[in-house]
């Protein structure tokens, strides 16, 4: 097995209202000047083969991410 | 008429949308999210809203891909009408049977209430014959409504009236694909179907699936 790190973020220009309210939450606590805040998602996964890296990219594309909406990062883990 | 209405784990609104599909005179049959076929004789196919598998990962998308989908997609293929309602019209743009996607709320809130939607396509069978511009009132309740994507991509059918409650691209509350056969919207028109609930105007909607 190799574990694999998947991220799938809101595409740039896509609304992030989960960040924006973070970000106002941040200001409240007195961070102030934070500029913007985008808020994904991790996905760790545990998988067989001689390619997981290429197993992982086809579940995002099936499953994992909407290309619509979301981009998405493939990473081994360390 | 018999009007299949998928329920998934996780649906909601299947035995309102059940009674709306029979007070219109059809009947409505439970099609099961793990069966890979319609039950024998649908005409036509509901899905109703709720949080099918939790929402988890994406509103729709895991009932998405599950087997009962498969048949859907083959019943819109062959021209039948399918009616996707909140969690079906995440559903519906999660199968890629309708173009864009649901997004959460610009409010960050869960919003529930009474809206006024105009006609934005009379050429459908989803507004039952009401011209371009026509009012319905019919109820939002949702979480991930704000419809999003290329407004040249979709075939908006319904548009939030004067306020765009949450904040939807072009203000679209329902959308068809380019034939017209598949619908889907994030008000309820279910619960817009006896004069106890206020309006009657929702059966415009759930009218079209018996046209």
């Amino acid at each position: 097995m190799t574990q694999v790190v998947v991220t799938v973020m809101p595409r740039a220009g896509v609304l992030d209202p989960q960040g924006q309210a973070v970000r106002g939450a941040l200001g409240q606590l007195g961070f102030a000047d934070v500029g913007e805040v985008r808020i994904g998602k991790r996905i760790e996964l545990d998988l067989p083969g001689d390619d997981p890296r290429a197993t992982a990219r086809a579940m995002c594309e099936q499953l994992l991410a909407n290309a619509l909406i979301e981009d998405y990062t493939v990473e081994l883990a360390e | 008429m018999s009007v299949a209405v998928v329920r998934f784990p996780g649906s909601l609104d299947h035995d309102s949308a059940r009674r709306a599909v029979e007070a219109l005179g059809a009947t409505a049959v439970e099609a099961w999210h793990a069966d890979d076929e319609l039950p024998a004789g649908t005409d036509a196919v509901l899905i109703p809203g709720g949080f099918s598998y939790g929402d988890h990962l994406r509103c729709g998308a895991i009932a998405s891909r599950s087997h009962i989908m498969g048949a859907v997609r083959r019943h819109a293929d062959a021209g039948g009408r399918v009616l996707g309602i909140c969690n079906g019209f995440q559903v519906l743009c999660e199968s890629g049977l309708l173009p864009g996607a649901l997004r959460r709320n610009a409010t960050l809130s869960f919003v529930c209430r009474q809206v006024d939607l105009e006609v934005a396509d009379a050429d459908t069978p989803w507004t039952g014959g009401r011209p371009h511009g026509a009012l319905q009132s019919i109820p939002i309740k949702n979480n991930a409504g704000a419809w999003f994507g290329a407004p040249d991509a979709a075939r908006p059918v319904l548009r939030y009236h004067a306020a765009n409650p949450l904040g939807s691209v072009d203000s679209i509350a329902g959308s068809t694909n380019a034939a017209g056969n598949v619908m889907g919207l994030m008000p309820h028109p279910e619960e817009a179907c006896d004069p106890l609930l206020g309006s009657v105007d929702g059966e415009l909607v759930i009218g079209g699936l018996l046209s």
